[in-house]
């Protein structure tokens, strides 16, 4: 027995050693970079990792993604489609960029493209883009939001949306109010508001966000809709231009919804889900959101499609633009630059693709009619047309509710967001907290020192 | 003559010439130490390549990171203090600094003091101690996010838990996160709630190895129930006391996870602390030369907490 024991001490002490160095060494391997990770164009073929496919819970949009990869890789026998799930994670897209892992072709919002081409993590794609055939379709301040100074493309964007008021049909009429006239102006959404918070049981009139910089993009929209800026370029210098009578009113209107008329409830701090939540449950009468709010709403938060309406923008002196798009990888070859400009062509900016896309929406009963992706509404000209009239004939939601929207869409000009825009909204994400959280607040000294801070920013550039 | 007065003679100098340097023995003995140490050297140097993949090699990278610009795809620029420059160019770094202050200290004051007590109140329990034991660890149990966010609804100034309890009570109610006065406070709160399960068992722990004849002897003493927690207790744990106190401000200086789900740093910045900003300047501003600049702030401010603890542990086990 106990020989039986030293044997097996003897092999466990000279197996431990080994045990210990071969996981160090697993350890090891495991951290370093896999093999696959810049797999270069092999066998005549163009290897392209694009990001956007949609994830398998949303079933129907990843079996049409996985569709036309297929379609497009028949149509391109030189280009192998590698689809990567999700979009623009900021979180991780360095440690991407970094280890090497970074999609050639990659999804962004607006918001970050200039931040990007500033910082060199997109690629130049000016060469690949010149002959495109269906590049003058496009509306050009779109194009632009991918160019630096030089008027260089750096991307191609793919979807856009401008920001209306989004209100809640159901609760207009219980209220006692029009569902089918909602407020033109901001003093008849004070209006508004104050009647339908009057209904009580926590319901909100008008909702706004307040947190991680969701407060700054807001107070934009609401600025742009009374006509005035967040920042003017003067002599070659950006400088802060919210310090006006509009952003005076804009703040104002808030403070007085928020304490003299408590009409926007008692809980702030909100940010979109927290919003949307309110708007799903019937909660929340009106809030500032771009049309793909109204799917969420339903989709997510239980929310009932006949429920929701979009108007166009109170005030309708100009409108925030959004969007979204695809940059390049910055050390993505001029190969694969040509491959992903001619996928994303093919993919987002194809007519053709986008009248078959509403016909399978309508098919799988999906909703169609709503002004949001899939129809996006880059284009201009007769490809314009040629898409609404697509949309309409194949609409299979109440587009009625949104007809004042679209209505007015032509003539509501529609402004970008200000350059340093993540940082110039964490100032005004703390003005709009200070104006829906303190009574006292003032407003005046508010805007001054916000002022003060966005100059300092743009000083620093 | 001399070798008697030795009582414990060296082994070897009672061993014949021969015997004293036995080459083979020797060689053997080194070779079962070497067989040993191999071990143990196999088990510290799997331990070194985890410590240096996840813990040194970062601080490093990060410390390099302060001192550059970089955007991880054309090669980084050496800017020497530039980025610490524009930190202190940043009125949030100061908010920041002071906020991270203030949260550590009013956790030290509630997260210290609550635990300790609450750890006398469940050693002076007779029955039922194990239960009580669960019902104060249980909040450890919960992941953090979910803690921030079911205090948030218990924040909400609405029909929010807290201002129901206090307009049932006929008391006037708070605006709790919403507030740039309350805000703080409120995270403190949560946070000391969420951990102060483990801290209350350590002193459990500690307050069981005081003898019982102390407080026996103290009781025939005429000492009441503060009496001798002032000079029992507190002096029998005076060590475990310190050791936790600065694990304590190292972990309440890096507060992230409850701004960043409860309030985003609002309102007004009340609740922006050091990491908050860390993290702003690395995912929302794409600046990683800046946030690794104060990240590196931070840990100098935390490597002297560090030392101290370093210090007082050694001290303690002389």
């Amino acid at each position: 027995m106990s020989g039986t024991n030293r044997t097996n001490r003897t092999s466990r002490r000279r197996l431990t050693p080994a045990t210990a160095t071969a996981l160090a060494l697993v350890t090891l391997s495991a951290c370093g970079t896999s093999s696959d990770a810049a797999d270069p164009e092999s066998g005549g073929k163009v290897r392209l990792d694009v990001n956007g496919q949609p994830p398998k819970t949303q079933a129907f949009e990843r079996k049409l993604f996985d569709k036309h990869v297929k379609q497009f890789e028949k149509a391109h026998p030189d280009i192998d489609i590698v689809p990567h799930e999700g979009f623009m994670d900021p979180k991780t897209f360095n440690a991407k960029l970094a280890g090497g892992k970074l999609e050639d072709v990659f999804y962004v919002y607006f918001t970050d493209t200039r931040s990007l081409i500033e910082k060199q993590q997109a690629a130049d794609i000016t060469d690949a883009v010149n002959d495109l055939p269906r590049l003058g379709d496009i509306q050009d301040p779109l194009m632009k939001i991918f160019q630096d100074e030089q008027g260089r493309q750096y991307g191609l964007p793919t979807s856009n949306y401008s920001m209306g008021l989004l209100y809640n049909r159901a609760l207009f009429k219980k209220a006692g109010l029009d569902p089918d006239r909602p407020p033109k102006t901001w003093a008849d959404v004070r209006k508004a508001a104050k009647k339908i918070a009057g209904l009580g049981d926590n319901t909100v009139g008008y909702a706004d966000f307040s947190k991680n910089n969701q407060g700054g993009w807001h107070f934009t929209a609401e600025l742009y809709s009374r006509g005035g800026r967040v920042a003017e370029e003067r002599d070659g210098q950006w400088r802060a231009a919210f310090n006006t009578p509009e952003g005076k009113s804009t703040l104002q209107d808030l403070h007085d919804m928020r304490w003299k008329d408590n009409s926007m409830g008692s809980k702030q701090l909100l940010q979109v889900e927290d919003v949307q939540r309110m708007m799903g449950s019937g909660k929340l009468g009106m809030y500032v959101a771009a049309a793909d709010n109204i799917t969420v709403v339903a989709k997510q938060f239980g929310g009932n499609y006949a429920d929701y309406a979009l108007a166009p923008v109170p005030d309708a002196k100009a409108t925030l633009l959004g969007g979204e798009g695809y940059m390049f990888n910055p050390k993505a070859s001029p190969e694969k630059i040509k491959a992903g400009v001619e996928w994303i062509q093919w993919r987002y900016q194809n007519p053709d693709l986008i009248e078959k896309n509403v016909a399978d929406y309508a098919e799988a009963k999906l909703p169609v009619g709503i002004p949001m992706p899939t129809v996006p509404d880059i284009f201009k000209g007769e490809v314009r047309e040629r898409i609404e009239k697509v949309k309409r004939d194949n609409a299979n939601m109440p587009v009625a509710n949104y007809q004042a929207f679209m209505d007015s869409a032509p003539n509501v000009p529609g402004v970008i967001e200000p350059p340093k825009a993540q940082q110039v909204y964490a100032v005004l994400d703390s003005v709009m907290q200070a104006v829906l959280t303190k009574e006292n607040a003032d407003i005046d000294a508010l805007l001054a020192d916000a002022e003060k801070k966005v100059d300092a920013i743009y000083d620093a550039a | 003559m001399a070798m008697t007065g030795i009582k414990t003679p060296p082994r070897h100098a009672a061993a014949p010439p021969k015997a004293r340097t036995p080459r083979p023995r020797t060689t053997t003995r080194r070779r079962r130490n070497l067989r040993e140490h191999l071990t143990a050297y196999g088990f510290l140097c799997a331990a070194l390549v985890v410590f240096a993949l996840f813990s040194w090699w970062p601080i490093v990278r990060n410390t390099l990171l302060g001192f550059q610009q970089v955007n991880f795809a054309t090669g980084s620029t050496w800017v020497g203090l530039a980025n610490f420059q524009k930190l202190l160019d940043d009125p949030l770094f100061l908010t920041a600094w002071k906020n991270t202050g203030l949260f550590t200290l009013y956790a030290l004051v509630l997260g210290f003091a609550v635990p300790f007590l609450t750890a006398v109140l469940l050693n002076e329990f007779r029955h039922a101690r194990a239960y009580f034991r669960i019902l104060v660890y249980l909040p450890v149990m919960l992941p953090p996010v979910v803690v921030a966010l079911m205090w948030k609804w218990f924040y909400d100034p609405g029909p929010g838990l807290f201002n129901e309890i206090l307009r049932g009570l006929g008391l006037p109610t708070s605006n709790w996160l919403d507030s740039s006065a309350t805000s703080l406070i409120s995270l403190v709160i949560v946070s000391t709630w969420a951990n102060m399960g483990t801290t209350t068992l350590i002193y459990l722990a500690a307050l069981q190895t005081i003898p019982g004849e102390l407080y026996e002897a103290a009781e025939l003493d005429g000492a009441g129930l503060w009496q001798r927690l002032r000079h029992v207790t507190v002096p029998q744990t005076r060590f475990v006391l310190l050791v936790l106190l600065l694990l304590q401000i190292v972990a309440t200086m890096q507060v992230f996870t409850e701004p960043y789900v409860m309030t985003g740093g609002g309102p007004e910045d009340s609740t922006v602390t050091v990491m908050f900003l860390v993290y702003r300047y690395a995912f929302v501003y794409n600046d990683f030369g800046t946030a690794s600049a104060l990240s590196l702030l931070l840990l100098l401010v935390l490597g002297v907490f560090s030392a101290l603890y370093l210090r007082v542990t050694r001290a303690g086990k002389e």
